[in-house]
């Protein structure tokens, strides 16, 4: 499963981690296209489990200071984080073993 | 490298309907696609699909696959890049590996068609969009415009009309496409405004959108307005040439469908496809799931003549 942030648990799991890549999916339950993402990204939440890498989910209706602060204009927008910055971005559905390779890459 | 008897590239109407059809015949059918439901899965409200008086696009798209799930097909996400043929088999190729079959049918559909304008790969997803359902909650408040004469770009602009705080709709001529219902609604509607004889020269912006700069198609008339955000909705093509090796295995029209029969049979044996990507008038989702239908019973009847086993008419389940 990956976990939905808001605003203060953005700045603690996804700014302030420093272990490892951090996969942020940009959201909305009104976008079909997500909801063929959200499976996706649960499974790859619960894959990556204990070897440092993140992933979470968040839902730019009811955040949109999150979406606003990272020009999200299109979803789903898929961003990797590592040391507190964005390092990639990807718009539209995505497949897992992409995304996984990615983030091994920024290990 | 995997051995199936029956590939399908594409998981929409056509595709899952293809799947369902195919593994109740028991044979074992793999779905290879980019995504789920393709068109209809950006669909608001669909209220022409039969059984469904009313369904949310992306849920019937759900409802398809959990049903070729169901059946036995086995779905994956993968963008398939290649296809060969190997003695009477076909060998498509996708980021993962290698997958094999001597039935594949083609289900993938059309892709959105971009306006060509400078700027607009650049600021895709900056500003620049192809789905207002998708995108258009993000612009609240905002000025945007859409670009289109036909029912989409109408119903965009519509929808749009109730987010936005300003909808400029960009058509090159003065006539629309679109039904009259929906012209007379936007036309209604306050916040929308027509721009007839317009097209879009450029879209400019940094990191996002600013501004888009606009022609006069009767005049040559140059002028410049200010938008947070563009949806094109201008129609969909043919994506033939995104699969290597598959244009020129077998016939194509003009307009890039690939040509079927009344059996859903390509020129090319083995060969099979449904739906959107084809020749068969009439772009439905009821249309594809009918046609991706046809397309699996006519691949179980070539199959079996492959084999040289006797014909099996009737589902096994």
């Amino acid at each position: 499963m990956a976990t939905e942030l808001n605003n203060e648990t953005f700045q603690k799991e996804v700014l302030d981690y420093k272990e490892g890549p951090v996969l942020v999916d940009f959201h909305a339950p009104w976008c079909g296209p997500c909801q063929m993402m959200g499976p996706i990204i649960d499974e790859l939440g619960s894959e990556v489990e204990g070897s440092g890498i993140k992933v979470f989910k968040v839902d730019v209706d009811a955040q949109q200071e999150l979406a606003q602060k990272f020009g999200v204009m299109s979803i789903p927008t898929l961003i990797i984080f590592k040391d507190g910055k964005p390092k990639e971005t990807m718009m539209g559905v995505q497949q897992k073993e992409n995304l996984k390779s990615m983030l091994e890459a920024n290990k | 490298m995997e051995k199936y008897d029956v590939i399908i590239i594409g998981g929409a109407c056509a595709g899952m309907s293809s799947a369902i059809y195919s593994s109740r015949r028991e044979l074992k059918t793999l779905v290879l696609t980019k995504d789920i439901g393709g068109q209809i899965a950006i669909t608001t409200e669909v209220e022409n699909y039969p059984g469904y008086e009313s369904i949310m696009g992306p849920e019937l798209a759900q409802k398809l696959k959990a049903q070729a799930e169901k059946s036995g097909a086995e779905i994956k996400m993968e963008v398939v890049t290649e296809i060969k043929k190997a003695g009477d088999d076909y060998i498509l190729t996708t980021a993962n590996g290698e997958y094999q079959a001597p039935v594949v049918i083609l289900t993938f559909g059309l892709k959105q068609r971009q306006l060509g304008a400078k700027g607009e790969n650049e600021l895709t997803g900056r500003g620049v969009a192809y789905c207002a359902t998708c995108d258009g909650p993000l612009f609240r408040g905002k000025k945007v415009g859409v670009v289109g004469g036909g029912n989409s770009s109408f119903d965009a602009a519509e929808y749009l009309s109730t987010l936005a705080s300003e909808v400029h709709l960009f058509n090159r001529t003065d006539k629309y496409r679109a039904e009259d219902v929906l012209v007379d609604t936007v036309k209604a509607a306050k916040n929308i405004t027509i721009h007839n004889f317009t097209e879009i020269e450029e879209f400019v912006g940094e990191q996002r959108l600013e501004k888009v700069l606009l022609k006069n198609t009767s005049t040559n008339e140059a002028s410049e307005i200010i938008l947070d955000g563009v949806f094109i909705e201008i129609g969909w093509v043919s994506q033939v040439d995104s699969i290597k090796g598959l244009k020129d295995m077998l016939e194509i029209d003009e307009r890039g469908y690939v040509v079927v029969d009344n059996q859903s049979k390509t020129s090319a044996p083995g060969l099979f496809a449904a739906g959107d990507v084809t020749n068969t008038p009439f772009k439905q989702a009821v249309i594809s799931a009918g046609e991706g239908a046809k397309a699996s019973m006519s691949a179980a009847v070539y199959l079996q003549r492959l084999k040289g086993g006797s014909i099996v008419i009737n589902n096994k389940k």
